[in-house]
C-alpha cells in the first residue's frame, strides 16, 4: 500500500519508436491484459504488420490508428512491486512544443528517445531543452535502435559524448542516464540484453524503479493559495469559517503566525482540519483546510504565507512562454491570466526575446511569436500576484494565458 | 531533517479532492453524476471530505436506465440519505416515451448508448455547467486522453483533437453559455488504486462487487445475470455460479466473473492477478475498437 510514484515523460521525433517502447515496457512488465493483447493482435492483422504492433496500446484515438502516428498527450499507468508509475506520452510532432509542454509540467523525469542511426539530432536538443525549460531534474537518454547498428558500442558511445556536449549548457537537468536498448526487441528494456555484454549499466526498467527522485515539492517558502471558503452555518458548526486549499510550498502547523495577501493582516493558525480531523502539520501537496484566529475577509485567490518569508508581490512579471495557439501572440495584447487560484488580467507589454530552441541563441527583435515559439516576455496584470521564480516552485512559478474570446489557453508560463 | 512525502494513494486523494474544489469555485451548477458503482461512491466520498464539515455543495445526478440492479438503487437511496445529499435522477424511460430515444431491438438491445440523450437533456433542464465523472484513464484507451476537465460543446461533444491543454495543476472551466464540462476527478487513479482506497477509507460498497451466488448466461462471453431484462433465449441455458461484479452498469451489457473474493482483501488479490481488463466484461465497450470515443463523442459519460 505504501508505494512511491514516478510520473515521467517520454520525448522523440517521429518515428524513434516511442510508442513501440512504452508498449513494450507494459508489456514485458506484464502491465497489458489478455483482452487488450488479443484487439491489438486483430489490428494488427487488420493493419497488414509484420509484428504485433506495440504501438496501438498507446494510440487511443481511431485517426492515431489509422494515420499509425500519435496526436494528444496519452496517460498510462502501471505499476512493479516497487513503484506505480504515470507516464505522460507525448507525441513526436504536430503540436510536439505544445504536448510536451503539458506532459512535462508534470512529470519528475523525462526519458528522451534517440534513434541510434540517427544520432543527436535538432529535435533531441528540442527535447532536453524543453525538459530543462520546464524544471525536469531526472533525464535518461534511451539510444534506441541498436539493433539496427549490430549493438556497436562506437556508436553509442560517440551519442553519449555529444549528448553530454550539448546537456552540459541545461543547469536544470541534475542527472543523465543513457541506456542502449531495442524496444522493438526488448534489449535493456526490461531485460538485459545479451548483445551488449559491454554495457554494465541497468535495465531502463531497473533503472525507473530504483533511481532516487527527491521531492519535487518545495517544503521552505510556505504557501497555501486559498482555493474556497467552507461555512457550513449548520446548527453543529454555526460558524466554522475554513479555508479550503491545497499546501503549495512549506510547512503549516497550528500555532504558526501567518500573513494574509493582499490584505497584509498577520494572525495564527488555529486548526488545520479534515475529515478526518485535526491534523498536527500540511505540507505539500495535501488539500487541507486551514482555520484562523482572527475573522478576516479572506477569499478565493487570496494567499496565505508566512510573515518572515513571503513570496514576491507585484503586477509586473517576467516570464518564459511557451505559446500554443495559432493565432499569434500580440504585444500589448490583453489574455486573463491563470495563476494559483486566482485570475486576473494581463496585458503583453513587451517580447524580448525569442529562443531557437534547435541551437539556443536568442532571437531579438522578432515581433512575431506565434504556435509552438519560446521566449521571454513581460507582462503587467490588473492586480498584484503572489508568486516566486518558476525554479524555486512550480505551483506558484507557473501561469496559464487564455483568450477571453475562445477562452483556449494560448501560453504556459514560467516566472524568471 | 523530517521527509515530507505522501504515499501514493494520499498524493491521488489529494489531487482529486484539488479538482472538486476547483470544479465548485470554477462552475455555477456543477452536478456529481452517481451511479451506484463504485467510483461514483469513491467520488462522493471525497466530495464529502473536499467541503467538511459543510454539505457537498453539488447535486448528484443519476441517468436511471431502469436496468439496475436492484441491489444498486437500494444502496444509492440509502447513501444519499445518510451523506445528507440531494439526488435527481434523469429516466431513460422517460426519454423513450417522449419519443426522445428509440430503444433497440433484439437480445442485444442495450440501454447504455440511450443514456446520452437523457444526460444532455437532464444537463439542460437543469442547467448543469459541470458534471463530475468518476471516469478513469486507466480503464480504456480514449478515456487515456481524456483532460480533468473536458470541454463540451453546445451540443455535449467532445472534440478529443481539439482538446484545451492542460498543465500543472491549473485548470481552465472558462465557458460560453450553453457550453459544459466533464469534470474527472479521478483521472489518475487505477482499478487498484480505487480498490485499495475503499479499502483503506473503509467505504461500504453494493454487496454486487462481493462473490454471492447467482443464476447467470453465458452470453458470448459474458456471464449476464438472469432478469426481467436478461432472459435466457431457447438456445441458451442458465446456470448458477459463484460470481462477482467488476463494474456495475446495466444489467444487459455487465458481465459478472467467477470470484471467490468475499473481502476487499480478496478483490485486491483478484485484481492484482488479472489478466483481463475492467471493462472487458463489458459488452457495451466490444461492439467496435473505437465504440468508447464514438459514444463519447456524442456526450456519453
Amino acid at each position: 500500500m505504501e508505494m512511491d510514484l514516478l510520473r515521467f515523460t517520454t520525448a522523440g521525433s517521429v518515428d524513434d519508436g516511442k510508442s513501440t517502447l512504452i508498449g513494450r515496457l507494459l508489456y514485458d512488465s506484464k502491465s497489458i491484459f489478455e483482452d487488450q493483447l488479443e484487439a491489438m493482435e486483430e489490428s494488427s492483422r487488420k493493419r497488414g504488420d509484420e509484428h504485433l504492433n506495440l504501438a496501438l496500446l498507446t494510440d487511443g484515438l481511431r485517426a492515431e490508428r489509422e494515420q499509425g502516428i500519435t496526436i494528444d498527450v496519452a496517460y498510462r499507468y502501471f505499476a512493479t512491486p516497487r513503484r506505480k508509475f504515470i507516464i505522460a506520452d507525448t507525441p513526436g510532432h504536430m503540436q510536439y512544443t505544445r504536448n510536451m509542454v503539458t506532459g512535462a509540467s508534470t512529470a519528475s523525469l523525462a526519458i528522451i528517445l534517440i534513434d541510434a542511426r540517427k544520432g543527436v539530432i535538432e529535435q533531441t536538443c528540442r527535447h532536453a531543452f524543453i525538459a530543462n525549460l520546464l524544471r525536469i531534474q531526472h533525464a535518461v537518454v534511451a539510444v534506441n535502435k541498436m539493433d539496427l547498428v549490430d549493438y556497436q558500442e562506437e556508436t553509442y558511445e560517440a551519442i553519449v559524448a555529444e549528448f553530454q556536449d550539448f546537456a552540459s549548457r541545461l543547469d536544470n537537468i541534475v542527472e543523465i542516464t543513457f541506456i542502449p536498448i531495442s524496444a522493438l526487441r526488448g534489449d535493456n528494456v526490461v531485460a538485459t540484453s545479451d548483445q551488449m555484454p559491454w554495457y554494465g549499466g541497468p535495465t531502463l526498467l531497473h533503472h525507473l524503479e530504483t533511481v532516487y527522485v527527491g521531492s519535487e515539492e518545495n517544503h521552505v517558502d510556505a504557501r497555501f493559495p486559498v482555493q474556497w471558503v467552507i461555512r457550513p452555518q449548520s446548527d453543529t458548526h454555526p460558524d466554522f469559517r475554513g479555508y479550503a486549499g491545497r499546501v503549495a510550498g512549506g510547512v503549516f502547523k497550528p500555532g504558526d503566525e501567518v500573513l494574509v495577501l493582499p490584505s497584509g493582516f498577520a494572525t495564527h493558525v488555529s486548526a488545520i482540519e479534515t475529515f478526518d480531523g485535526q491534523i498536527e502539520e500540511a505540507f505539500s501537496p495535501l488539500s487541507v483546510t486551514i482555520t484562523l484566529d482572527d475573522d478576516i475577509d479572506i477569499s478565493r485567490g487570496d494567499m496565505i504565507v508566512k510573515p518572515n518569508n513571503p513570496p514576491r508581490v507585484d503586477q509586473d512579471i517576467e516570464a518564459m512562454i511557451c505559446w500554443f495557439s495559432e493565432r499569434p501572440l500580440v504585444s500589448r495584447g490583453k489574455y486573463a491570466l491563470r495563476h494559483t487560484t486566482k485570475e486576473v488580467r494581463a496585458v503583453v507589454r513587451d517580447i524580448r526575446f525569442k529562443v531557437d530552441i534547435n541551437t539556443l541563441h536568442k532571437i531579438e527583435g522578432d515581433p512575431e511569436f506565434g504556435l509552438n515559439e519560446i521566449g521571454r516576455i513581460s507582462l503587467r496584470t490588473s492586480a498584484p500576484l503572489f508568486y516566486d521564480r518558476y525554479n524555486r516552485n512550480r505551483t506558484t512559478g507557473s501561469f496559464v494565458l487564455i483568450d477571453e474570446q475562445t477562452n483556449e489557453a494560448v501560453a504556459a508560463g514560467m516566472i524568471v | 531533517m523530517r521527509s515530507y512525502k505522501l504515499n501514493h494513494v494520499r498524493q491521488l486523494e489529494s489531487e482529486a479532492i484539488f479538482v472538486l474544489r476547483e470544479t465548485a469555485a470554477q462552475f455555477d451548477r456543477p452536478a456529481l453524476l452517481f451511479s451506484g458503482g463504485k467510483d461514483s461512491i469513491v467520488m462522493a466520498h471525497l466530495a464529502r471530505k473536499a467541503f467538511h464539515p459543510a454539505r457537498i455543495p453539488f447535486m448528484l445526478l443519476h441517468v436511471d436506465t431502469g436496468h439496475n440492479f436492484p441491489e444498486t438503487i437500494e444502496f444509492r437511496d440509502r447513501f444519499v440519505k445518510e451523506i445528507g445529499a440531494s439526488l435527481v435522477v434523469a429516466y431513460v424511460q422517460d426519454s423513450i416515451d417522449k419519443g426522445r430515444v428509440v430503444e433497440e431491438q433484439g437480445i442485444h438491445a442495450s440501454r447504455n448508448k440511450l443514456q446520452t440523450v437523457t444526460l444532455l437533456d437532464a444537463i439542460e433542464t437543469h442547467q448543469f455547467d459541470a458534471a463530475l465523472g468518476g471516469g478513469r484513464r486507466d480503464e480504456e484507451k480514449a478515456r487515456a486522453k481524456e483532460r480533468f476537465f473536458s470541454h463540451r460543446n453546445d451540443f455535449g461533444e467532445w472534440d478529443p483533437k481539439g482538446q484545451r491543454p492542460e498543465l500543472w495543476n491549473l485548470f481552465n472551466g472558462r465557458h460560453h453559455h450553453g457550453e459544459h464540462f466533464r469534470v474527472f476527478p479521478l483521472s489518475n487513479w487505477t482499478e487498484m488504486d480505487v480498490w485499495q482506497y475503499i479499502k483503506h477509507e473503509a467505504i461500504d460498497l453494493p454487496s454486487l462487487y462481493f462473490s454471492h451466488r447467482r443464476e447467470v448466461v453465458d452470453r458470448h462471453g459474458s456471464l449476464l445475470a438472469v432478469s426481467d431484462v436478461v432472459r435466457v433465449q431457447p438456445d441458451e441455458t442458465s446456470e448458477e455460479r459463484t460470481v462477482r461484479f467488476r463494474t456495475i452498469g446495466d444489467m444487459t451489457c455487465t458481465g459478472g466473473v467467477d470470484s471467490a473474493a468475499t473481502s476487499l482483501d480478496d478483490i485486491i488479490a483478484e485484481v492484482a492477478a488479472a489478466r483481463e481488463t475492467e471493462r472487458g466484461t463489458r459488452s457495451d465497450d466490444k461492439r467496435s475498437e473505437s465504440a468508447m470515443e464514438d459514444r463519447k463523442k456524442e456526450g456519453y459519460f
